[in-house]
C-alpha cells in the first residue's frame, strides 16, 4: 500500500545552489515522522518544497495518489497539507482570534470554522484567555501555540511543523511536544522538522537524518536513538 | 552639573531644531508673505500666528519628549525650548540688522524684521520676541500638564479660532447671503480676520460644546445604544439622510469657487480610495498610480473628443470602457511586478507611471493621443438636457462616484478578498501558507485600485474638457500617497480627511500655494512625530502604534469605518 505522503527523488535548487539532493521520504496516515538535521541541512527547504512554495527541479511528491508538484501553494493547503512556518510567523498586528480565522482561509463553511476554533481553544486554553490580544504581544510560547493552532484551523490532513521548539525555554518545549502527542492521539499525521533531535525522537515513530541536502539515515526512532553517529552528532553524547 | 545638564538636554536639543525651523520659515518669506492678513483683526496677523505656532509645536514636542517621571521637568524643557527658539529668532533679527542678508535670502527684508519685532524697534522688539517665545514655552508646558480633557478642549477651540481666521475671506462672503447667519458672521468676522470679541466668543462656544459632549456624549451614545434596534435604525437613517442632504445642497450654498475646490477634493478622494486598496489594504507600495488616472482620462478623451474624431461616444458610454481599460492596465502592470516587494515594487511602479506619461507626450503617438498639446473639446457628461458643466454640477457627478467607491471599498474590506489582502499585507509568505492565492489576490488589488483611478480620470477629462500630459506627472501619485498617510493607511474616512487637509486646505489658502510642497513635507514630518497612524486611522494601525499605551487614546479617536458619523462632511 502507498504511504499518505510520499516524496521520491526530489531535487530542489536555489538558483544554482543545489539544496536538496535526491530526497526520498514517506509518511503513513496517523504517523509522526521527524526530519532532523543541523543548521542549513535543508529541512525548511524540504517542507517548502512539499508546500509548493519551492518547485523541485526533479522528483515527485505524491499525496494520497496525487502529484503535488503540479499544484500551487494555496491548492496544496486546500488539499490538507498545511505548514506551521519556522519562527512562529504570526500576524503580529491581528488579534489571536483573527489570526486563527485567517488560518481557516481555505475553508468557506462558517460552521466548520467555528467548530475548528472551539477545538483549537480546547487544545490551547491559554489562547482562549487571550483571544482578543494582539498576537505581536504574545510571549514566544504563546505565539508557537498560535502558529500551531492557526495551521490546525485549516483542517490539516498532514501537518508540517518547522522547528516548533526553536527559541523556547525547556518547559515550553515540553508543553509544545505534549500538544504534538495529543494531536497524534487525535489522529493527525505530522511531519516534524527539528534540530532538537532528543525530543523529536521521543515523540516520533520514525525519523530521517538530513545532512547537506542528503538523507543520511532512515530508521525507526528507537534505532536512531541508539545509532552511534546520531548520538555523537545530534544527541551530544560521546 | 551633569544632572542639571541632562535635565534640560531634551529642551535644548528640541530648541535648536525649533530655532532652525523658525528662522528658516522667516527667511524663505512665509512669515512676511502671511502677514498681509490678520487672524484676529488688529491683534495678530497670520504671519505672527505661523511663527508662534511653530514655537508652540516645538515646545509641545519638547514637553512630550521629556522622559523623566517628574512632570515639572516637561515644563522646564518646554520653557528652555521656547527660550532657545526665541534666541535664534532674536539672533536673526540682530544679524539681519548688522549685515545685509538679502544677497543670499531675498526675503530677509527690513519688513520681515519689523514683523518679527512686533514693530517695536530693534532693542525693545527683540526683547519682546524673546519674552513671547519663553512665555509660549511656559504656557505650552502648562497646557501639556493639564488633564487630557482640558488640554483637548483648549487645543481644539484655539485651533478652530485660527482656522476660522484663516478661512474668513471664504466664509464671510458665503455666509453673507444667509439672513440671520449673516448677522452673526458680520459680528464674528471683520474685513480682515476675526473681530476680537468674535474670536473670544467662538473659542468659548466651541469649548463649551466640546465639554458638553465629553460629559454628556457617552450618556447620549449609550442612550442611543439602548434604544430598540428598530429605533436605532431609524435614527441612523435620519442621520444618514441629513448627511446626504447636506452633501446635496452644499454646492448651492458654497458658490462657484468653493464648489470647484470640492470637486478637486472629490477627485482626490476617488484616487485616494483606489490607492488605499493597493497600499492600505494590500500593502503594495505603488508610486506609479497616476498612470491609471491618465489611462482613464485619455480613454475617455479618445472615445469622446470630436477633435481626434475617432469615435463619438457619449461620456456615459465611454465611462465603463475607461474603467475597464484601467482595470486591464492594472493587471498588465501587476503581472511583471508580482514577485517584487517593498522598495523594488515602488521603483518599478514609478517607472510604469513615467512610461505612460512619456507615451502620451510622445510625438510618435501624437495623431492618436495629441502629444504635448493634449486633447480638447471633450464633451461634458449629461443626463437628458441636464449637463454637468459648471463645478456646481460636476460636483454631483463626483459625489456619486465617491459614494459608489466608498460603498465598494467598505464591502471589499469586509469580504474574503479583503481578508486575503490583509493577510498578504501582514506577511506574504505566511499568507501563501494559509492557502491564499497570492497571484490572484495581488492582481485583484492592482485591478480594483486602477479601476477607481480610471473612473476618476474619466470624470477629470470631462470636467476640464481637455487632457494634457503634464496633468499626469509623478507629483499626483505622491500627493495621493501623502494624503493616505496623513489620513491613515487603510482607512476610508482617513482618505476623505486626508484629501480635505492636503488638497482642500491648500486650495483655500492662497498664501500656501507657493509653499505647497514645503507644507506637504512639514505636514508629513509632523504627522510622523505626533500621530504616525494618521488623522483618522484604521483600527489595525492604531493597535500597532499605540501598543502598551493606556486605553484612553481609543476614546479620543473617532471610530473607523462607518458613514454614520457626521464629521466626514468637514
Ligand atoms: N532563499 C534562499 N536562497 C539561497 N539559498 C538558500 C535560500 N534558503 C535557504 N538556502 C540555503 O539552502 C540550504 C538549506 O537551507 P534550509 O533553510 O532548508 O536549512 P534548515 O535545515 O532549515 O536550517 P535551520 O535549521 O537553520 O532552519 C542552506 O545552505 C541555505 O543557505
Ligand atoms: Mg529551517
Amino acid at each position: 500500500m502507498m504511504a499518505m505522503l510520499e516524496i521520491q527523488h526530489v531535487h530542489t535548487y536555489y538558483g544554482n545552489i543545489h539544496a536538496l539532493k535526491d530526497i526520498s521520504l514517506n509518511i503513513d496516515k496517523g504517523e509522526i515522522v521527524t526530519l532532523i538535521g543541523a543548521n542549513g541541512a535543508g529541512k525548511s527547504t524540504t517542507l517548502k518544497t512539499i508546500s509548493g512554495l519551492l518547485r523541485p527541479r526533479h522528483g515527485t511528491i505524491q499525496f494520497e495518489g496525487e502529484d503535488l508538484t503540479r499544484y500551487l501553494p494555496h491548492e496544496i493547503v486546500a488539499k490538507g497539507v498545511v505548514q506551521v512556518p519556522e519562527g512562529r510567523r504570526v500576524f503580529g498586528r491581528l488579534t489571536v482570534t483573527e489570526n486563527l480565522e485567517m488560518g481557516a482561509f481555505a475553508i468557506t463553511d462558517r460552521q466548520v470554522i467555528s467548530k475548528n476554533l472551539e477545538r483549537v481553544f480546547a487544545l490551547f486554553p491559554r489562547l482562549k484567555e487571550r483571544r482578543h490580544q494582539v498576537a505581536g504581544t504574545l510571549s514566544g510560547g504563546e505565539q508557537q501555540m498560535l502558529a500551531t493552532g492557526r495551521a490546525l484551523m485549516a483542517n490539516p490532513r498532514v501537518l508540517l511543523m518547522d522547528e516548533p521548539s526553536m527559541g523556547l525555554a525547556p518547559v515550553l518545549v515540553d508543553n509544545i511536544f505534549d500538544t504534538i502527542r495529543q494531536l497524534h492521539a487525535d489522529g493527525t499525521t505530522i511531519l516534524l522538522v527539528e534540530q532538537n533531535a532528543r525530543i523529536a525522537l521521543q515523540v516520533a515513530s520514525r525519523g530521517y537524518v538530513l545532512q547537506s541536502g542528503v538523507i543520511l539515515l532512515n530508521d525507526t526512532a528507537e534505532n536512531l536513538r541508539m545509532n552511534e553517529m546520531v548520538r555523537k552528532a545530534y544527541l551530544g553524547e560521546s | 552639573m551633569s544632572i542639571t545638564h541632562s535635565l534640560w538636554k531634551t529642551g535644548l536639543k528640541t530648541g535648536l531644531i525649533g530655532g532652525v525651523v523658525s528662522v528658516l520659515l522667516a527667511l524663505i518669506g512665509m512669515v512676511e508673505g502671511f502677514s498681509q492678513r490678520d487672524i484676529i483683526n488688529e491683534v495678530i496677523s497670520m504671519g505672527h500666528t505661523l511663527l508662534l505656532l511653530v514655537v508652540v509645536f516645538i515646545t509641545y514636542l519638547s514637553a512630550k519628549r521629556t522622559t523623566s517621571r517628574t512632570k515639572v521637568l516637561a515644563l522646564v524643557n518646554s520653557l528652555v525650548t521656547g527660550i532657545v527658539t526665541g534666541i535664534f529668532l532674536v539672533l536673526l533679527v540682530i544679524l539681519g540688522n548688522v549685515v545685509n542678508l538679502r544677497s543670499i535670502f531675498v526675503n530677509a527684508s527690513p519688513v520681515l524684521y519689523n514683523i518679527m519685532t512686533f514693530g517695536q524697534g530693534l532693542m525693545n522688539g527683540s526683547l519682546l520676541l524673546l519674552v513671547v517665545a519663553a512665555l509660549i514655552g511656559l504656557l505650552t508646558g502648562l497646557v501639556y500638564l493639564l488633564p487630557n480633557l482640558l488640554r483637548r478642549v483648549l487645543v481644539t477651540s484655539l485651533s478652530s479660532v485660527v482656522l476660522a481666521g484663516v478661512v474668513q475671506d471664504l466664509l464671510r462672503p458665503t455666509l453673507a447671503a444667509w439672513g440671520p447667519i449673516a448677522v452673526v458672521s458680520e459680528w464674528i468676522f471683520t474685513a480682515n480676520g476675526l473681530s476680537l470679541p468674535g474670536a473670544i466668543v467662538l473659542a468659548v462656544v466651541i469649548a463649551i460644546i466640546l465639554l458638553f459632549w465629553s460629559f454628556k456624549g457617552k450618556a447620549i451614545q449609550t442612550g442611543v445604544k439602548n434604544l430598540p434596534s428598530g429605533q436605532q435604525r431609524v435614527l441612523r437613517y435620519i442621520g444618514f439622510s441629513i448627511l446626504i442632504l447636506v452633501f446635496l445642497i452644499l454646492p448651492q450654498v458654497l458658490g462657484l469657487f468653493l464648489s470647484e475646490v470640492l470637486t478637486i477634493v472629490g477627485l482626490y478622494v476617488l484616487l485616494g480610495l483606489g490607492l488605499n486598496i493597493v497600499v492600505g489594504y494590500a500593502g503594495l507600495l505603488d508610486l506609479g498610480y497616476v498612470a491609471f488616472f491618465a489611462i482613464g482620462a485619455y480613454t475617455a478623451a479618445i472615445l469622446t473628443s470630436p477633435e481626434l474624431g475617432f469615435f463619438h461616444f457619449s461620456f456615459w458610454s465611454a465611462l465603463p470602457i475607461a474603467i475597464i481599460m484601467g482595470i486591464i492596465s492594472g493587471v498588465i502592470l501587476g503581472i511583471p511586478v508580482l514577485k517584487m516587494r517593498g522598495d523594488y515594487l515602488a521603483i518599478a511602479t514609478l517607472g510604469f507611471g513615467e512610461i505612460i506619461r512619456i507615451l502620451v507626450l510622445s510625438d510618435f503617438l501624437r495623431p492618436w493621443l495629441g502629444g504635448a498639446q493634449g486633447v480638447g473639446k471633450i464633451p461634458k457628461a449629461s443626463i437628458g438636457s441636464f449637463e454637468f458643466a459648471r463645478p456646481q454640477e460636476i460636483y454631483y457627478l463626483i459625489l456619486a462616484g465617491c459614494l459608489l467607491v466608498i460603498f465598494i471599498s467598505l464591502r471589499l474590506r469586509d469580504s474574503r478578498l479583503g481578508r486575503a489582502w490583509m493577510a498578504m499585507r501582514e506577511d506574504e509568505d505566511v499568507a501563501q501558507a494559509m492557502g491564499i492565492n497570492l497571484v490572484a489576490t495581488k492582481l485583484l488589488a492592482f485591478a480594483t485600485g486602477a479601476g477607481f483611478s480610471a473612473l476618476s480620470g474619466a470624470i477629470f477629462a470631462s470636467k476640464l474638457s481637455s487632457v494634457y500630459p503634464h496633468s499626469f506627472n509623478v507629483m499626483i501619485s505622491i500627493n495621493i500617497i501623502c494624503l493616505i498617510i496623513v489620513g491613515g493607511m487603510g482607512s476610508i474616512p482617513g482618505v476623505i480627511v486626508g484629501s480635505v487637509a492636503l488638497v482642500g486646505l491648500p486650495e483655500l489658502l492662497r498664501e500656501f500655494a507657493e509653499y505647497r510642497l514645503l507644507v506637504y513635507g512639514a505636514a508629513l514630518v509632523v504627522m510622523m512625530l505626533l500621530k504616525p497612524e494618521g488623522l483618522w486611522p484604521a483600527e489595525i494601525r492604531r493597535r500597532e502604534l499605540h501598543e502598551g499605551e493606556p486605553k484612553t487614546t481609543e476614546q479620543v479617536l473617532p471610530p473607523e469605518g462607518g458613514l454614520s458619523s457626521n464629521e466626514e462632511g468637514a
